[in-house]
């Protein structure tokens, strides 16, 4: 039952490869919408099931097939559905599904050949996440890692004419393999520490085991696992693709780049809870580096004018959050966070791509303005999301963001929570910015009207032509579809998590729970009694910073837009500093990129290759054509030389005999 | 009787005079000749040896000699008018396209 989860999206991009070209638009996109429908209600039936069964000791298992045996050494290729994976296969297969539906209309201008292998893609991508998400051991999980990896270079690329999503691509693959390099690492030292790499055995392994004390192996082995995180999902300092990464469609954005698979990293260190557990020195560096990863790309997306580019940077901020989660320990509220934001931050991907599709493939939020009134949908869509991630109270994004918060300082890591929490006031405020800067205020730009735009034309239903003499479509009826959808679940996929101290009961932390602790020990991890009087007042200030947030950025681009130019302008260093993303980018390139260039024009290629590789190659030509240039005069021509040569062989060879 | 070893003696000289033929001549067909006194100089030998040994064996190696030597006169002859043909000479020195 667990393989179809995977193997449905994968048969549908078999289809749409294959023989996708040939179909029609209506059925290529039929067929993958089918197939991550088909996949979504496996996976309910399955998660159905897994609530049925006792809490504690709730797993399903699947063993497909044996993949490889060598030695000691066995990989089989096994699913395991647990709590942890329950929720990541409902998010990745749920919200894969609406943004398949989504894309049939986005991505309408397409041909149908280019339609076809879009969907193959998404597809593709879909089966390789779901293998990730139920692997049940390192290998399987790996190759569903390297397998989204692919997807997502092939989709970052998938206008791959244009120079610049080509090389996003290629940035984002390089990148990430920089990062799958410690993965492999880790999970070798895992292998030699541990001698399985079957998830569930090495978390019981490592519950026999002390808490590690200084920096040793497996401190180590999680370190090396965390650089693959770091890479998987946009952590400093290997975060620089995901900015890149939207020169992909805006669907792929919102499915790959905001809500599925950026969050693998955080998936892997909680699918190894136990392992990291044992390694207080990588959590600390994990805390460290998520909530310096969260300031820094809050600090950003402050100034940045591309609309996606501030969803991505808002994305690595919200990784950044969950990495904190991780890092203290909090393993249920980082899955949490995971699965409220894989709701708002696709539906904001999903809304900017409305706004875009609307305005023509228009991206720079300084020519937008005014479009409340004529995509009232995507705006209210947009505006749910927005106070979703925001942090506004009984919304999604505050239960989520409050544990996070309440659980860094309740462990004592108060420097982290105060970052943490400045963090989330940048949220605030650039998530309003957003929104005032698109859809507030007077129209920038007139210059965008579909009539002479590639991109604006909508064919499917639903057109709402707001406004007398507008040309703007508001979104299509499969893109608004999934708009509403994931603006109801933006506002309701936090009430699984109620805190105590509002009189909830946390479902989702005793349910994941089981996932987080070594099976067989599972012993009762409840924190005991925490004080509610200091989570409501830490609640109280969060909420609180939401809303200056929010207010801070009414007042500074709707109410006042002068200040906040003057501002800019008056500390021209620092807003220069982050519209330029604190130039990383450029010291990679003069720190990396430039120097391994130069070594390999240099080096490798003059020296290495051009002198030593071909060298080697032309001198043995050269030997060869030398000897035979002298051995060519033996060959006379002349009859008597050969009967000479035949004598003096032949008496040689008598006087050998004769004279031994 | 005639002892081996004066046998072997006239074969050894008319096997060298051969040899020089081979090599001194400027004929092919002088070369031919030369080529067939040296097999003759051995078949000499072998029934030398046969007789004194006083088996058959040397007489019929010797046969198959001759055997074999006929064929080889035949080829060589005909090779010997097919070069004439195409050179109008019959010296070995001037026949030096066998090399690169």
């Amino acid at each position: 039952m667990l393989v179809l989860i995977p193997l449905l999206p994968f048969v549908g991009f078999l289809i749409n490869a294959l023989v996708g070209r040939r179909l029609s638009k209506r059925v290529s996109g039929a067929v993958a919408c089918v197939a991550m429908f088909g996949a979504f209600l496996v996976s309910a039936g399955v998660v159905w099931s897994l609530l049925q069964m006792p809490s504690g000791d709730r797993g399903v298992v699947q063993h497909v097939f044996t993949w490889f045996v060598s030695g000691e050494f066995e990989a089989p290729f096994t699913l395991r559905l647990d709590p942890l994976g329950a929720i990541m296969v409902l998010v990745v297969s749920g919200i894969g599904f609406l943004i398949h539906v989504y894309s049939t209309a986005y991505m309408h201008e397409e041909t149908d050949a280019e339609f076809a292998r879009y969907f193959s893609y998404l597809n593709l991508f879909a089966a390789f996440m779901l293998v990730l998400v139920l692997g049940a051991n390192f290998p399987v999980m790996f190759v569903g890692w390297e397998g989204v990896g692919l997807c997502s270079y092939l989709l970052i690329g998938f206008w791959f004419t244009k120079t610049s999503a080509a090389d996003a691509g290629k940035k984002a693959f390089i990148v990430n393999r920089i990062g799958d390099f410690g993965f492999l690492l880790g999970m070798f030292l895992v292998w030699t520490t541990f001698g399985s790499l079957d998830f569930q055995i090495v978390a019981h392994r490592a519950g026999q085991m002390p808490v590690e004390i200084g920096f040793g192996v497996i401190s180590l082995a999680t370190l090396l696992l965390f650089v693959g995180a770091t890479g998987k999902s946009a952590q400093i300092p290997l975060y620089v693709w995901l900015p890149d990464a939207m020169e992909g469609p805006t669907p792929v954005s919102a499915l790959i780049h905001a809500a599925t698979m950026v969050t693998a990293g955080v998936y892997m260190i909680g699918r190894n809870a136990v392992l990291f557990g044992l390694a207080p020195d990588t959590l600390a560096i994990v805390a460290g580096v998520g909530v310096a990863t969260a300031l820094m790309a809050g600090t950003i997306g402050l100034v940045q004018n591309d609309i996606k580019r501030v969803l991505a940077y808002s994305t690595v901020s919200q990784l950044g959050l969950m990495f904190v989660a991780m890092g203290v320990g909090a393993f249920a509220a980082g899955i949490f966070h995971l699965y409220t934001h894989a709701f708002f931050k696709a539906l904001l991907f999903l809304g900017s791509g409305a706004v875009i599709h609307a305005l023509a493939g228009e991206q720079d939020i300084r020519k937008m303005g005014g479009l409340k009134h004529e995509l009232p949908i995507t705006y209210w869509t947009f505006l749910i999301g927005s106070l979703a991630i925001a942090g506004v109270p009984l919304l999604s994004g505050f239960f989520s963001k409050d544990e996070i918060l309440w659980k860094t300082f309740s462990g004592g890591h108060t420097v982290v929570w105060f970052v943490a929490a400045v963090a989330s006031l940048l949220t605030a405020i650039y998530m309003f910015r957003l929104v005032i800067l698109t859809f507030h205020g007077d129209r920038r730009a007139s210059a965008t009207s579909p009539a002479d735009a590639g991109h604006g034309h909508a064919a499917a239903g639903g057109h709402h032509h707001v406004g007398e003499g507008s040309h703007l479509h508001d979104a299509p009826a499969p893109m608004a579809f999934a708009l509403i959808v994931l603006a109801i679940g933006s506002v309701l996929a936090g009430y699984i998590g109620v805190p105590a101290a509002l009189g909830g009961s946390n479902h989702i932390e005793h349910f994941l729970d089981p996932s987080f602790a070594a099976p067989g020990l599972a012993e009762a991890g409840e924190g005991g009694h925490h004080d509610h009087g200091a989570e409501l007042t830490l609640m109280a200030v969060s909420s609180g910073a939401a809303f200056a947030g929010i207010g801070i950025a009414v007042y500074f681009f709707l109410r006042n837009r002068s200040l906040s130019d003057r501002l800019a302008t008056r500390f021209a260093g620092v807003h220069r500093l982050l519209l330029h993303k604190y130039y990383v980018d450029e010291f990679y390139d003069a720190a990396v990129v430039q120097p391994i260039r130069s070594v390999s024009e240099r080096g490798l290629w003059r020296v290495v290759d051009a002198g030593i590789v071909d060298g080697a190659v032309n001198g043995a030509g050269l030997v060869v054509s030398g000897w035979g240039a002298i051995l060519r005069r033996l060959q006379t021509g002349s009859l008597r030389a050969y009967a000479l040569s035949i004598l003096v062989g032949a008496v040689v060879i008598l006087g050998y005999f004769v004279w031994r | 009787m005639v002892p081996l070893g004066h046998y072997l003696v006239v074969s050894g000289i008319l096997f060298a005079l051969g040899t020089a033929g081979v090599f001194l001549r400027r004929n092919v067909i002088t070369v031919l000749l030369s080529i067939e006194i040296m097999l003759n100089a051995v078949n000499l030998s072998f029934i030398a040896f046969g007789r004194t040994l006083g088996t058959v064996d040397g007489q019929i190696i010797m046969f198959f000699v001759v055997t074999v030597a006929a064929a080889e006169a035949a080829v060589g002859l005909a090779l010997v008018i097919a070069l004439f043909r195409h050179r109008e000479s019959l010296n070995p020195d001037l026949f030096t396209s066998l090399k690169w």
